[in-house]
């Protein structure tokens, strides 16, 4: 049998230092986005604008890397040219696909750009093959983003009905909603990863130092409180401690990271075609961390898969830039669920 | 102005259910939505009984619609899917693109554009109509300014359905937080969900309710009410949808009947409401705000 096609590492670019820190540690592939509410980590102090991001592409072209631009939120009626726009210009600086969430965007990209390559965004929440092959009848799209909610055999047989091929996320920060059908921000705080490319924004966060220890308040609404000593999150609101049933605890999630690498070989063998890392709101210091270690797991995965086999120095690199110091399996396992 | 009841989001015993919908047909109610739209595991109805009650509802005169799974995973979940888009006898509301995908190879050219469709522009929602969708029924984020800017831009109009009544279903995950509540695995659930009706609060460390929990679905604690705000429906939509809760969901749909037949203001009606909700209202979402916000004009 013909070994299976190198798996494709697809990593976070947040800033141009970033995409060079990833590309010079052997991301085959970096996304992006520009600087406003047209991708879902629309961040003050990250992204591209226009000028960086053609040196960001002639960087990656010129090593013969590929950068994918995010456009990954949903248009609102009001607000739709500035998207439009925004897809002209992904077309007009030559990046090597857009990832996208939006059916009528879509359709405008397709019909106007003929050439441009489309990915379909974790955002657009297709998890089975019939929404999958929806996307590729109607709009040619050649990828498709899994949101973090099938197990590896779902996986294995969305792979086995579609020609799309399939990303799907190895590390970094874990959304525990499926993507795009999350409005936990917008309840609590009027934005939204969806429409604003923001969940729990940095504007509504407020840090209290209060006798019963540090508070952390999303528009006003406690997320959680932390004992002296005790180690502080940021208050994305899904991962707070909440009361139930007189019971305190993470009640949705962990603060803590997806880690797939022991899942590597599987995820390889099963068709997966990209791998991508989270992470465009963390620095060029954890890019580089985990790109390297990622690199470094493939390639000896490539090399010889019946030998393959987590390094312990793995795990503790990425260990120690995961949220939370502690990581999961996520919904690829069964027992997450 | 059309009274629909959305589907049920909860997990209510068999008898129960179908003593509800009785009710239900003889209640103020125009359109009646039914099905599993949450969880695969939940089986006190299949399908087979979901469309017995269709017909029963039918016969006593209400339009009735089939309601799609949100969060499609299995194989299983697609064989539904297939039956419930491949039958002809009643409406269908498509709750992710799987299903319009399937709509659309059958050539049903009837069919209502569910709220996880995420449609916020009227570019995209054209495509649903060329594709066949005749009703849409707007994602409960999106502003009533802003559903007003997507309907200007149609080239044709299309009979819109706004959720005005109900705790806010925010979100959709493969967990199941109930389960994990109960230290349950998912796949051994013991259907938990079946003990508690309205779902499961969940509180900050104030002790301030600010979600629910019901199983792989997590709401909003408070409950999204735009009676008080029915003046700025008329002509931004046609139908008006109240989501099942555990108690007083005749009384809720009385209510918005009486308002919108003009026996009742509509802070009348709110003020009238207060005694039928589980928790204190909110409309931020309505009026471009949090959607925890209850937003009274100035």
């Amino acid at each position: 049998m013909a070994p299976a096609p190198r798996i494709e590492l697809v990593c976070p670019a947040g800033s141009l230092p970033a995409l060079k820190t990833a590309i010079d540690h052997g991301a085959d592939t970096v996304y992006l986005g520009f600087k406003d509410a047209t991708n879902a980590r629309n961040f003050t102090g990250l992204n591209f604008d226009p000028p960086r991001l053609r040196e960001g592409i002639a960087y990656a072209h010129a090593r013969g890397r590929k950068v994918l631009l995010a456009l990954n939120t949903f248009p609102q009626a009001a607000n739709w040219a500035d998207w439009t726009a925004a897809v002209d210009r992904a077309a007009e600086f030559g990046v090597d696909a857009v990832i996208m969430a939006d059916a009528g965007l879509m359709a405008y990209a397709a019909k106007r750009h003929p050439k441009l390559r489309l990915h379909l965004s974790v955002q657009g929440s297709a998890t089975s093959y019939e929404a999958i092959n929806y996307y590729h009848e109607r709009f040619g799209v050649r990828r498709a983003v899994l949101p973090r909610v099938l197990s590896l055999a779902q996986v294995e047989n969305v792979i086995s009905r579609t020609p799309v091929e399939i990303e799907v996320f190895g590390f970094g920060g874990l959304c525990v909603m499926v993507e795009g059908r999350c409005a936990l921000s917008a309840y609590a705080t009027g934005e939204s990863p969806n429409c604003q490319g923001a969940c729990s924004p940095g504007e509504w966060v407020r840090w209290e130092e209060t006798p019963q220890g540090m508070e952390t308040r999303l528009n006003g609404i406690l997320i959680d409180r932390f004992t002296p000593g005790e180690r502080t999150g940021y208050p994305t609101l899904c991962k707070g401690r909440f009361e139930v049933n007189g019971e305190t605890y993470y009640a949705i999630e962990e603060p803590t990271s997806l880690n797939t690498l022991e899942l590597l070989p599987e995820i390889a063998r099963i068709g997966v075609r990209a791998l991508k890392i989270e992470g465009r709101q963390r620095s060029p210091a954890y890019v580089a961390q985990v790109t390297k270690v990622w690199r470094a797991a493939i390639d000896s995965l490539q090399a010889g898969p019946e030998r393959f086999k987590v390094a312990p120095a793995w795990m503790a690199e990425l260990n120690k830039v995961s949220e939370g110091q502690s990581h999961t399996l996520g919904a690829y396992h069964r027992p997450w669920k | 102005m059309k009274l629909a009841l959305g589907p049920l989001l909860y997990y209510w015993p068999r008898q129960e259910t179908l003593a509800f919908y009785n009710r239900i047909a003889t209640s103020p109610v125009d359109t009646v939505y039914l099905g599993e739209t949450v969880c695969s595991r939940r089986h006190e109805l299949r399908l087979d009984d979901w469309i017995g009650l269709a017909c029963d509802l039918a016969a006593a005169g209400k339009e009735v619609v089939l309601a799609t799974q949100s969060l499609i995973e299995s194989e299983s979940d697609l064989k539904t899917l297939r039956q419930i888009t491949g039958q002809g006898d009643f409406r269908v509301e498509a709750n992710d693109m799987g299903a319009v995908r399937l709509l659309e190879a059958n050539q049903v050219a009837d069919w209502v554009a569910g709220p996880t469709l995420n449609v916020f522009n009227p570019q995209t929602l054209e495509l649903l109509m060329a594709a066949g969708a005749r009703r849409w029924v707007a994602a409960p984020e999106i502003s009533g300014a802003d559903l007003a800017a997507v309907r200007a831009g149609l080239a044709a109009p299309i009979e819109t359905e706004v959720y005005a009544y109900g705790r806010l279903p925010l979100a959709f995950s493969a967990r199941c937080f109930t389960a994990r509540h109960f230290n349950l695995q998912k796949d051994a659930c013991e259907f938990r969900c079946l003990s508690v009706e309205d779902g499961i609060v969940l509180r900050t460390r104030e002790g301030e309710p600010f979600l629910t929990l019901n199983g792989i679905q997590t709401q909003s604690a408070r409950v999204h009410n735009l009676l008080a705000d029915l003046p700025g429906l008329a002509g931004r939509a046609e139908v008006l949808r109240v989501s099942p809760q555990g108690a007083h969901t005749l009384d809720i749909l009385t209510l918005f009947r009486a308002a919108l037949d003009a026996k009742l203001t509509p802070v009348a009606a709110l003020e009238a409401s207060r005694d039928y909700m589980p928790e204190a209202p909110c409309n931020g979402f309505w009026h471009g705000r949090p959607g925890v916000e209850q937003y009274v004009a100035a």
